[in-house]
């Protein structure tokens, strides 16, 4: 006769699985890593003389900001709401203004065709020593924001999508037209203010 | 025919619970799954500042961290109230960063390596010196894809 194996209590299974759930319950934080992604310029060798690179003024937006987290845009105070709107008027210049970066034409290829883009504009970050850290980021924000809008313009003018929507490709493609050109001087010191 | 019984005591019949742990086990594996212990222990209290254009770090074995905030209350006596950088376990110096991502870079895989990304996680009062200093010590060492740690808000 065939020994009959004896049904194993499986009643604590529960207990074990909810002591185990309740561990990992505990443990979690659901939040997940996120930043504000920025890439350094490469450091300057120390042989190498610290050249002023001679960038044309109207090709550049000078934005600063002092100890007191104040907003300077162009020689003017601004609040930070006001930013990026600025910031797209200057890398767009869609009327052709002296005042805003030289219009360069290129052809992109289909479906952009010839383009005619800021080629050369340099959007420079300047802070104080005593900025806090959130005014900074805010300003970086802004600036990432606005050159995000106007990729998304372009997808939507182009592919009807949303630029997040779009193969990588197609994004290296759009980043061309609107490559993210955010500087970030060489720390100087301006003194008390 | 139905039969109306009126006088039988009637019971409660015993809920069946034998699917019950694996309903839990179901709860137990989402749980495992998206759970992310804590990297290390916060030397440095710091609020995240916010921000509203983040992207996701997608793998987490390329990132390293520095931390920047005020020593919490167990330290301070030792280390007083002013900022302070965390690297690892540990106090730092701003001169141990490049160090640091040395270190960290060396111990990668070698096609990694040029994916490492320094995630800064900074107090929202920081002062900028403290951060350029950071900053500039990066750039020395070469990890120049940084990501600023933000938590993302909806607007101003």
């Amino acid at each position: 006769m065939a020994k009959k194996i004896p049904q194993i209590n499986a009643s604590s299974m529960a207990d074990i699985s909810f002591l185990l759930l309740i561990f990992f319950l505990v443990t979690t934080s659901m939040d997940v890593n996120q930043g504000l992604a920025r890439r350094l310029p490469a450091p300057i060798p120390p042989d190498q003389k610290v050249e002023d690179t001679d960038i044309n003024k109207r090709n550049l937006l000078v934005v600063k900001i002092n100890s007191a987290d104040q907003l300077m845009v162009q020689g003017q105070l601004k609040d930070i709401k006001e930013l990026k709107t600025e910031a797209k008027k200057f890398i767009l210049n869609e009327n052709d203004d002296s005042f805003y970066p030289k219009l360069f034409e290129e052809d992109f290829g289909a479906p952009f065709g010839v383009i005619r883009y800021t080629k050369e504009h340099v959007i420079s970050v300047q802070n104080d020593v005593d900025t806090h850290y959130q005014a900074y980021l805010n300003v970086q924000n802004e600036l990432v924001a606005a050159y995000n809008e106007l990729r998304d313009e372009c997808a939507r003018k182009y592919f009807h999508t949303s630029y997040n929507e779009l193969d990588e490709d197609t994004q290296k493609r759009i980043q061309k037209i609107y490559p993210q050109k955010i500087s970030e001087a060489e720390p100087k010191n301006y003194g008390g203010n | 025919m139905a039969k109306i019984r009126r006088n039988e005591k009637r019971e409660m019949p015993a809920l069946n619970t034998s699917s019950l742990p694996d309903i839990i086990f179901m709860l137990l594996f989402f749980f495992m799954s998206v759970t992310s212990m804590k990297e290390v222990t916060y030397k440095v209290s710091f609020t995240n500042p916010t921000a509203t254009e983040l992207t996701k770090l997608e793998k987490k074995s390329l990132v390293r961290y520095i931390y920047v905030g005020t020593p919490t209350a167990e330290y301070r006596k030792q280390y007083g109230a002013e900022t302070r950088i965390q690297l690892d376990d540990a106090f730092a110096d701003k001169s141990e960063i490049g160090d640091f991502i040395i270190n960290e870079r060396s111990a990668m895989n070698e096609q990694d390596q040029g994916l490492m990304t320094v995630s800064i996680k900074a107090d929202k009062d920081t002062r900028m010196g403290v951060i350029t200093d950071i900053k500039q010590e990066l750039r020395r060492a070469y990890a120049l894809k940084i990501s600023y740690a933000a938590t993302q808000r909806t607007n101003y």
